[in-house]
């Protein structure tokens, strides 16, 4: 926790209120082609497109899961071959210690555990989850994102930004409201 | 917005959701059933007779702990009593709900978006119910941890090449990957709850199950993509477990255990009860909430179909099974299958033959299917004669093997009924909790499922 930087609370952005999720990906579009980059869109449900309109990349989770699964099944069944040939070989009439057709099932099954378990983690970080504190939900009717409201926020940190004049920009998108969002202390948050 | 409209040249003749909602209607009226301060008579019936039923779960836990497995009635031959039976059947009930929610996401079915938390939701439970089972029949329950390969004094390790080694890793992962399929599903709606939420603890509750979802554009674009993932996974997970279930006995050597057909057929079998008893649950639960309008009669003749088809599947593994029992030629499955069905235990394969075969044969006719009386009773036949089919799997293949020197017949004891039934009480307990306390219908998929009919995309 840092001193504030000037008197009164921090602007964190300011956010536009809006009432049909085609128009929000429409109006979303409108501020990255107007050169906005640092922004966020919110909405109840997905949208297709969204992410991508505001120049949004694509997802690491599907590359980590990946990994996951590799790592899982490499894992599953170097754990077997360890137990079986290493750890505790049993020998039944010199028949194989490395079965390996029947270590399949336990390789499936943990490559199946490691990519789930990880892909929610994953999922949970690159979301910066769990946050009990956002800045946004200073806003009071950011409770109705939720619902059935579509918000677009203009962060303060976007090089653009300017109070007035990213006002007056949202304020031509001809939404329902924009709200400036407040920030309790200068804490970056994305 | 009108939504739900039906198309003129679709066969669809009943909408996935009535016309009339909009996105706020959605959210609001589905967390109602949890947020309203009045719960339904109907809930607390439901609620109260699977809490007696819990009692006499842990009456029977208690004394089974106290005298051991000796209480039931398993002895040489017969090992695997109602226990094993039991677990089978718990198992494949839970299967319903990952092929609802993964299987059928995968495949676009519009229709599954209401009723996959709440089949997601039946399958953990079911997956509870089942593996406590296994665990109530080691006879030293308090020592299961030894089933994982874990670092010890004893310098010992599980066999890996063996089925209940095999069993131990399918079900823990899929409890372990329903419960993240259901949970992912589950904090968006979590946050609408905390939004909708009035009371300050609710807030406070649901805010901390939230975990700070905001419902921006990268929450959900990894969100997405998660979800796409854990419905991939889940695809295969869900047809293996209970393949690896069958393994438990298609690998050993009894007669009516060794047999090639078991992994289909029991796949379809617990997707055949799993289904049965999503009607059994939904019927009486949509009638309760007045969630007719998003639980249609749709859902009924889509369900009725997948019962039937895999009934079918279930009927072609009896047949093969008999089939190959006479043209095997081997003397031990043709005894198995004479003793089946002329044997002490006859009534419970007729009984069998009259639940799986018969009676879902009335589900060719659609004013059956959408009948929902006809559906209530015919998912409760269908889930006796799939225990039925276990019991005669597991116990009559036992009670007669090679040797008629061995041969035992199997009674069960009070106490194999009462933790039986009292696994029901187990379940119904943790479904109504969450029927109370959660979201039962996903609002964020509902709403998107709205959206895309709005726009047709």
């Amino acid at each position: 926790m840092s001193a504030p930087k000037s008197e009164g609370p921090l602007t964190f952005g300011l956010m536009a209120e809006f009432s049909d999720p085609d128009v929000l990906v429409t109006k979303a579009q409108q501020a990255y082609d107007a050169g906005y980059r640092k922004m966020d869109a919110y909405s109840p449900f997905p949208i297709h497109g969204l992410a991508e309109a505001i120049g949004m990349k694509r997802s690491w989770v599907p590359y980590i899961v990946l990994l996951a699964a590799i790592a899982g099944g490499i894992g599953g069944f170097l754990l077997q071959y360890w137990v079986s040939v290493i750890a505790y070989p049993i020998n039944i009439a010199g028949r194989p210690l490395n079965t390996w057709p029947a270590f399949m099932v336990v390789t499936f099954e943990t490559t199946i555990l490691s990519a789930g378990v990880i892909g929610f983690l994953s999922m949970m970080i690159l979301n910066n989850l769990p946050m009990p504190y956002h800045p946004v939900f200073n806003v009071p009717r950011f409770e109705q994102a939720s619902n059935d409201k579509f918000f677009l926020c203009i962060m303060e940190s976007d090089p653009k930004f300017d109070l007035t004049e990213t006002r007056t920009f949202l304020e031509g998108l001809d939404p329902d409201g924009v709200y400036e969002v407040e920030q309790d202390d200068d804490n970056v948050y994305k | 917005m009108q939504v739900g409209q039906t198309d003129k040249t679709s066969v669809v003749e009943f909408p996935v959701v009535e016309p009339g909602h909009t996105y706020r209607s959605i959210g609001e009226k589905i967390s109602n059933v949890v947020l309203n301060i009045h719960t339904p008579l109907g809930w607390v019936f439901a609620f109260g007779t699977g809490s007696i039923l819990l009692m006499m779960y842990l009456i029977s836990v208690a004394y089974l702990f106290a005298y051991g497995v000796g209480v039931w009635g398993i002895n040489i031959p017969v090992g695997w009593g109602f226990a094993i039976v039991t677990f089978v059947w718990w198992i494949g009930i839970g299967h319903a709900g990952t092929l609802i929610s993964a299987i059928l996401f995968l495949l676009r079915q519009d229709w599954r978006t209401s009723i996959n938390r709440f089949a997601e939701a039946m399958t953990l439970f079911a997956v509870v119910c089942a593996g406590l089972y296994p665990i109530l029949h080691l006879g030293r329950p308090w020592l299961f941890y030894w089933l994982l390969p874990y670092p010890n004094t004893f310098g010992l390790w599980p066999q890996f090449r063996s089925a209940l080694a095999w069993d131990v890793f399918a079900v823990s992962t899929y409890g372990t990957i329903s419960a993240v399929f259901w949970f992912t599903g589950l904090i968006p709606d979590l946050a609408g709850m905390r939004d909708r939420a009035k009371h300050p603890m609710l807030k406070f509750i649901f805010g901390g199950l939230a975990m700070g979802w905001r419902g921006s554009a990268r929450h959900w674009n990894n969100h997405q993509k998660l979800y796409l993932l854990l419905a991939a996974i889940a695809t295969p997970l869900v047809v293996s477990v209970h393949t690896v279930v069958s393994f438990d006995f298609a690998i050993g050597q009894l007669p009516g255990w060794h047999t090639t057909v078991f992994p289909p057929y029991f796949v379809a079998g617990a997707v055949f009860s799993g289904f049965a008893m999503v009607v059994t649950l939904l019927i009486p639960i949509r009638k309760i909430y007045h969630l007719e309008d998003m639980i249609t009669l749709r859902h009924f003749d889509v369900m009725g179909k997948v019962i039937l088809t895999t009934g079918l599947i279930v009927a072609y593994g009896y047949i093969t099974e008999a089939f190959i029992g006479w043209y095997g030629g081997s003397q031990y499955e043709l005894f198995l299958i004479k003793n089946r069905f002329v044997g002490p235990y006859a009534p419970y394969v007729f009984g069998l033959i009259f639940c799986n075969l018969v009676a879902p044969q009335l589900l060719w006719f659609k004013p059956l299917r959408t009948n929902l009386t006809v559906m209530f009773i015919l998912s409760l036949v269908i889930n006796t004669g799939m225990w039925l089919e276990r019991f005669m799997i597991v116990i009559i293949s036992l009670t007669a093997d090679f040797l008629p020197s061995s041969w035992a017949l199997f009674v069960a004891t009070p106490w194999d009924w009462s933790l039986l039934i009292g696994s029901i009480g187990l379940f119904l307990v943790l479904l109504f909790l969450f029927v109370r306390t959660l979201p039962m219908i996903s609002v964020f998929e509902m709403q998107e499922l709205l959206h895309k009919q709005e726009h047709g995309h």
